[in-house]
């Protein structure tokens, strides 16, 4: 009997790419940041140094952590998220010097980078392992859920702009969705893999669906209940459709039934017809995207991001040289628009690649990883990308109703960018484990005689 | 999981694909419309800074310039002379738009028009502040000068012609505006300068001489006049003048303002003294179709000068016997521009040949390249070159012995005819006179128009206020 000889692949490390990509990275929004400065100020600025000497530390300071502890990551995740972080600074620093005195949105974006530096720090060198997360189903999902309804709790929430999705700590704005949304992401991956087989089998067909059954369904019952309070209570269909596709699409995956996704449309729909009829905010948001120049004061956000991008053309005004300034909040919810309008349309599509081919990876790593969970994880971490960048893009562009969503890493907020990291560290976390090689097995011997009988000769 | 997770791959290679498949759609099809709105403070903001091309008088003195600023603006908008030119510059302004040849030439003076497309390629490359087209007008400043100087005051309009040609070769209408108090980068106060114009009753950014229509009065003779050429009478054709003529249908009865020398006179003699039975009978005579005819071959229901902006006038559509007979004498609801009664004087002077009006002879690129140039265009033949002749004439003889007295030039032999037009009893009359000179080699038509309170309502006054100012008008042409 001969032993089959192990196959072992030898998986490749990587990290050599991902130092070059971060370099690249680090070149293009170093040289973006000087470019500013010299298109409008005519010099570059003296701190310069500092904040370009910072920069590089956290970049070299976050590869190095998954050099040391994550070997066999995704090389191409963490140099997009540095180039995104890095194009918002700059487009923050360029708003600020429209303000005289230059305003200091820019450091502060910086201080949040680095908060969401050290916290990526923590996922990789701390957490390690995405696995022992499954122990926390419940506790992070009760979490999830009381983040994303903290708004409602007066004294705290605040509304902005008809939506009330903000709380407001002392001088802190904070927007929970954006926790809720990794605590959630990782709930909704842990309770379906526990519960997969069960919403996949047990169960009623009805009308050619399967269903599972009520006790399974309570907790899906629940979050669609949820989703609808965002929507009534919130008026934010933007986090409402981000929550509700989410675990939409993770049942979707993990019970590979299609009804789920057909209910999910139906009811989401439902929701916001319901929710065009009875709220006004949300019939003027669809006002301005459908017909924005009926009212110039009314959607005048909408209209000067459409004359920005406009202005900008295909190639842009360059940077440091449009007039960002002109869409209200550029800096925050139309900064996409801001860099439409100076780094020209060419420019815009090229950041919306830059964020499909982080989501890209991350479902390459869903399908690469050998355990169920880390798969659902991941596989949902990148659709909830997808769909927050899909809205909110789509939003500006007048594609879709705009919404309250911010855009990951770009726009300025402490805890979109905060938690955005966390979110490429549990990606990063579950793609080495996917690729890390696997232990072979050889093949124990059967022809040797045992210690334990002795055969009497 | 993996076949569900692909086809969620898939979803959002659709998604992604929507937002760049939206963001293609609006650069191909709305970036222009967004930029031409005229809320779009960017595009008006890098608009008002550029460095303008300048509008030129013929000789090529300038009207409208650019000159370098130092305020947030990089370049200022200047008219030399700004209350002479106004109504052919029009204003350019921040927030009140554009009007006149600033409006209608705007792409080629803000240099955005196709032909300077590589113009504006070069200038990038070398990082030259990018530079408007100059327009070319016909506008004459002796003229221009002249008729300022004749109307004075009063309120009115003259408009003079290059009958040959078409070339406009001055506009002015009175009461006007100065163009620099609009075009000032003190945005508040040009938008207060620009409110106060518009809401002064008098009118003064209306231009008369192309956009308002009045009554032509007594001018409108020498159309019913070539009407009646074209239909066989000729300059010596008896018709009846009585002292009184009923007018068809009513117990009413025209009169005349002067005697017309008899109860059967001439044609030269009716339009000599202006007789207004004589021509309302030979209106009757002729019937509206032939008269309407006449009127639209001289350009009437029409619109001309299209670059400033201008009105057709009009000859009304159905006519009974008693509105034809007014009609017939440029009453009732007959109206025309003074360019119009300008065509009709520059038709009759060129052998009956009219020519389209135009302004803008020229545009030209920064280093002196054409881009568009206009040429004569013949607009219709309005009468026979005999009938024209004949008519001529008659005009020459309204001006040596009959009402125009006023119009002579010593050593020019000029044709012309007088016109006084009520429109209602409550309304001012407007004195009118249009002239042609000189009679062999026409240079110049002219119309003029005044409206005045101390205008007597007598067919004379047209002589004494009108002409003179058309003689000033000529004789700076000439």
């Amino acid at each position: 009997m001969n032993s089959p000889t192990p196959v072992t692949v030898i998986p490749r490390k990587r990290r050599g790419v991902e130092l070059v990509l971060i370099l690249i990275a680090l070149a293009i929004t170093l040289g973006g940041y000087a470019i500013v400065d010299y298109n409008v100020t005519g010099s570059l600025s003296p701190v310069f140094s500092t904040l370009a000497g910072v920069w590089v530390g956290l970049a070299a300071l976050a590869h190095a952590a998954v050099r040391w502890r994550l070997p066999y990551a995704d090389p191409v995740i963490l140099p997009c998220v540095i180039l995104l972080n890095g194009l918002g600074l700059i487009m923050i620093h360029r708003i600020d010097l429209i303000n005289t005195p230059p305003t200091n949105g820019a450091r502060q974006q910086l201080i949040w980078t680095a908060l969401g530096v050290v916290l990526f720090l923590l996922v990789v060198v701390v957490l390690r392992d995405h696995r022992p997360l499954q122990r926390f189903t419940y506790t992070l999902g009760l979490a999830g859920i009381l983040l994303l309804l903290l708004p409602l709790v007066p004294g705290i929430g605040i509304e902005k702009f008809g939506a009330q999705i903000w709380i407001q700590l002392g001088p802190y704005s904070f927007q929970p969705a954006e926790a809720a949304k990794v605590l959630l992401s990782v709930a909704f991956a842990s309770y379906l893999v526990e519960k997969r087989d069960v919403l996949a089998l047990a169960g009623y067909r009805i009308l050619g669906l399967d269903l599972p059954r009520a006790r399974d369904l309570g907790p899906i019952l629940l979050v669609w209940l949820v989703s609808l309070a965002i929507l009534v209570w919130q008026r934010d269909l933007g986090t409402s459709l981000l929550f509700f596709g989410l675990f939409v699409m993770m049942l979707y995956v993990s019970t590979e039934r299609a009804g789920w996704v057909v209910l999910g449309t139906l009811l989401f729909a439902a929701g916001a017809y319901f929710g065009y009829l009875l709220f006004s905010h949300v019939r003027l948001r669809v006002t301005a995207w459908l017909d924005p120049f009926s009212d110039f004061d009314r959607h005048y956000q909408v209209i000067n991001a459409q004359f920005g991008m406009a202005w900008g053309g295909l190639l842009g005004t360059g940077l440091g040289l449009g007039r960002p300034g002109l869409t209200p909040l550029a800096r925050s919810d139309f900064i996409a628009a801001a860099i439409g309008e100076e780094l020209g349309m060419a420019g815009l599509m090229a950041v919306i690649l830059i964020y499909g081919l982080i989501v890209v990876r991350g479902l390459r790593i869903a399908l690469q990883c050998r355990e169920p969970f880390g798969k659902l994880l991941a596989a949902g971490l990148s659709f909830a990308l997808a769909l927050q960048v899909f809205t909110i893009v789509g939003g500006v562009t007048r594609l879709l109703p705009l919404t309250g969503l911010t855009t990951p890493f770009l726009s300025q907020g402490g805890s979109s960018l905060v938690c955005n990291w966390i979110v490429a560290g549990l990606l990063l976390v579950v793609s080495h484990h996917a690729r890390k090689p696997v232990p072979t097995v050889t093949e124990i011997s059967a022809t040797e005689e045992t210690q334990l009988v002795k055969v009497a000769s | 999981m993996n076949r569900p997770i692909r086809r969620v791959a898939l979803v959002v290679i659709i998604m992604f694909g929507l937002l760049l498949a939206n963001g293609t759609y609006m650069m191909i099809f709305r970036q222009s419309a967004l930029a031409a709105e005229p809320q779009n403070r960017r595009v008006r903001d890098a608009e008002f800074a550029q460095n303008r091309g300048s509008i030129l008088a013929a000789g090529k003195s300038e009207i409208a310039t650019t000159r370098a600023s130092k305020d947030r603006f990089k370049y200022q908008r200047v008219y030399p002379d700004g209350r002479l030119y106004a109504p052919v510059t029009g204003y350019y302004s921040y927030d009140r738009g554009r009007t006149g040849l600033e409006r209608s030439y705007n792409a080629e003076l803000a240099g955005t028009d196709d032909a300077l497309f590589i113009r504006r390629l070069v200038d990038l490359a070398t990082n030259r502040t990018p530079q408007g087209a100059s327009v070319q007008t016909t506008i004459l400043p002796d003229a221009q000068r002249a008729a300022v100087r004749g109307l004075g005051s009063q309120k009115g309009a003259v408009v003079a012609l290059d009958p040959q040609t078409g070339a406009v070769l001055a506009m002015v209408t009175s009461p006007t505006f100065d163009p620099n108090d609009i075009a000032s980068h003190d945005i508040e106060a040009a938008g207060e300068a620009y409110d106060r114009l518009a809401k002064d009753p008098e009118k003064p950014l209306s231009n008369r001489g192309a956009r308002e229509i009045y009554p032509p009065g007594s001018t409108f003779k020498l159309v019913t006049a070539a009407a009646a050429l074209a239909d066989g009478k000729t300059a010596d054709s008896m018709v009846d003048s009585p002292v009184r003529l009923k007018i068809p249908g009513t117990n009413t009865y025209l009169t005349n303002s002067a005697s017309c020398g008899g109860t059967k006179i001439t044609l030269t003699q009716a339009l000599k003294v202006s007789c207004n039975t004589a021509f309302a009978k030979v209106g009757l005579d002729l019937g509206q179709d032939k008269l309407r005819a006449q009127a639209d071959r001289f350009g009437f229901d029409q619109r001309h000068l299209d670059d400033l902006g201008g009105v057709a006038s009009k000859f009304p559509d159905e006519l009974d016997d008693a509105q034809l007979a007014l009609s017939a004498i440029g009453q009732y609801d007959v109206a025309a521009t003074p360019l119009q009664m300008a065509m009709v004087s520059a038709a009759i002077a060129n052998d009956g040949v009219l020519m389209d009006p135009y302004v803008m002879s020229m545009a030209q690129s920064p280093d002196l390249k054409p881009i568009s140039t206009h040429r004569p265009k013949v607009l219709s033949e309005a009468m026979l070159p005999g009938n024209a002749e004949q008519l001529q004439q008659m005009m020459v003889t309204v001006v040596e012995e009959g009402t125009g007295v006023n119009a002579q030039i010593p050593g020019v032999t000029v044709g012309g005819k007088t016109g006084t037009a009520q429109s209602d009893r409550k309304r001012k009359p407007f004195a009118w006179f249009t002239s042609f000179a000189p009679l062999d080699d026409p240079k110049v038509a002219v119309a003029v128009i005044v409206e005045d309170a101390s205008i007597p309502r007598d067919d004379i006054a047209g002589g004494r206020v009108a002409a003179p100012i058309a003689r000033e008008v000529m004789e700076a042409v000439l």
